[in-house]
């Protein structure tokens, strides 16, 4: 049975209308220990499927291209332009439920369709000149989390220095104990700093800026 | 796995507001009441715009809703969607995330944000809505993220086979504790005096045998150390105190209006609330307000949305006569 409907497919058509240039979407499983790789591997292949703007990969993390990428999670989502270039944009977990929204908006992003930000901001952003690292704990059923998600992988997609990645909590329960994590969105920047909530865009920039 | 999706990207995304343009009526905040304020503003033939943190307001964390006409069961996320659908028929321009940081009124109302953007318009409608009130007991502030959530929604799938505790007696409140006892071991409520939720959700709080429920009982405390894990109770009625072990507290006890950037513009109740007369007039001419966040007694989708409708009027109104 199909995962994504055929109702929610044809939004989602019209959605992907926007998508500018190719994406490659690379999706890491690993074939044991991993509860939710197939489902995810039936949605990303579904969602892929829509539009002819967009490829996917599936690679075990045994292979050694997998390894490339630095994964330590599975399942794993990269987003990797036209030209496979990538911006450190990743999903670990399924991005069903209201995630749907965030890896849309990925997509999106990474085709060069993103949503234009005032020149200020732009400023701002392309300023960051030291390794920042973007974890946003999310749980699919919160409204909040997409927002969230979607601005720290916009801060990925424009800077190289940022790399941002989705962690839904619920399937990986160890990293999120580790991180304390009991409310979501929970942001954590470089490890130590902690944002909780869907922050403004402002928010994630002085968080960095103070660090 | 269940896979539910919850689309709202939208198809066709609304123009922004523009700040070099003279509005005849600006809407601050794009819940029920700013939404259908659009509408009716718009349909009207004025010139609106809405200027909004996130379209939808706070009706995106009620999981479902029963008791708006014409919908027996909806997602509050979907209704929302239904409603901003329909506002953007009629291409009205919605900036989101925009706060707004002060109203001036100067020969026109202006709007200044947080983002030092200023825009300007004959009439101003507000609708902000409100913010969960907090506890405002010891560990609150503390715990936030660490165990105290104001959104079961949200934080609930977090606490699998766990034991948690709600603090409330309003519809919220045993909505949230019927989502939870689906997810968690064990659920407590706890509520201060009596239970004054709808009667269909009570008997169905009954029926749930994983639900706990204390009445006439305070918080006073929450402790815990990285984490929350207790919370200390007070019973009013036995004048005990009790330590409960408790891994996740969510905070349903009601709203307070978001008001705190108004700085005196226009006349508030003690407790922050616009005081709007039977038109959604406030004390400044040209203002009006709609919604949760006025002194209008019931906080409920309905009201808001008529609320917003009758505010939209009055502007049309105050425009028509030419007293801008």
């Amino acid at each position: 049975m199909a995962m994504i409907d055929d109702n929610s497919k044809n939004q989602i058509k019209t959605i992907f209308e926007q998508l500018k240039e190719q994406v490659n979407v690379v999706l890491i499983v690993k074939k044991e220990e991993c509860e939710t790789c197939s489902d995810t591997q039936t949605f990303v292949t579904e969602m892929t499927d829509i539009s002819e703007k967009l490829t996917l990969e599936v690679l075990d993390e045994s292979d050694d291209k997998a390894k490339e990428f630095g994964v330590t999670m599975y399942p794993a989502i990269i987003l990797l332009d036209k030209d496979n270039k990538d911006y450190g944009i990743k999903f670990y977990g399924i991005p069903a439920g209201h995630e749907i929204n965030s890896f849309i908006m990925g997509l999106i992003e990474v085709s060069g369709a993103g949503e234009q930000l005032p020149e200020d901001v732009v400023k701002k952003i392309e300023a960051i000149n030291k390794p920042i690292d973007i974890k946003v704990f999310i749980t699919l059923s919160c409204p909040h989390c997409p927002g969230a998600v979607a601005k720290a992988h916009k801060l990925a997609f424009m800077n190289k220095n940022v790399n941002a990645e989705m962690i839904e909590a619920n399937t990986f329960g160890e990293i999120s104990t580790k991180y304390n994590v009991s409310g979501v969105p929970k942001i954590v920047i470089n490890e130590d700093t902690e944002l909780l909530g869907d922050q403004p865009l402002n928010a994630f920039l002085s968080a960095i800026e103070n660090l | 796995m269940a896979i539910d999706f919850s689309l709202n990207v939208g198809t066709t995304k609304s123009k922004r507001v523009k700040s070099d343009k003279l509005y005849d009526t600006l809407i601050i905040g794009g819940g029920p009441a700013g939404l259908n304020a659009a509408l009716y503003a718009k349909r009207k033939g004025l010139q609106v715009g809405i200027l909004t943190q996130r379209i939808g307001g706070q009706v995106l964390d009620t999981k479902v809703v029963e008791n708006y006409l014409g919908y027996t069961k909806i997602t509050g996320e979907e209704l929302m969607r239904e409603f901003e659908d329909h506002v953007n028929e009629y291409d009205v321009p919605i900036s989101d995330e925009m706060q707004v940081k002060q109203i001036k009124c100067e020969e026109y109302k202006e709007i200044h944000t947080t983002t030092d953007e200023v825009y300007k318009a004959k009439t101003v409608i507000i609708a902000t809505g409100s913010i969960p009130r907090m506890l405002g007991i010891p560990g609150e502030k503390e715990f936030n993220g660490k165990g105290v959530s104001y959104c079961a929604i949200c934080d609930g799938s977090l606490y699998q086979d766990g034991i948690v505790m709600v603090i409330g007696g309003g519809n919220a409140a045993i909505g949230s504790a019927l989502d939870l006892s689906r997810i968690a071991k064990k659920v407590m409520i706890v509520h201060r005096s009596t239970f004054r939720a709808d009667q269909i959700l009570l008997d169905r709080l009954n029926e749930q045998k994983n639900i706990d429920i204390y009445l006439e009982t305070e918080i006073k405390e929450i402790k815990g150390q990285s984490k929350m894990t207790h919370v200390i109770t007070y019973d009013k009625d036995t004048k005990l105190e009790k330590s409960i072990n408790v891994e996740g507290l969510f905070v349903e006890i009601g709203h307070v209006p978001r008001t705190e950037y108004l700085n005196g513009l226009i006349e508030l109740e003690n407790n922050g609330e616009i005081i709007v007369d039977s038109n959604g007039e406030t004390s400044e001419p040209g203002i009006f307000a709609a919604g949760d966040v006025t002194n209008v007694k019931y906080k409920q989708i309905v009201i808001a949305a008529a609320e917003g409708a009758k505010a939209a009027l009055s502007a049309t109104e105050y425009i028509n006569k030419g007293k801008h």
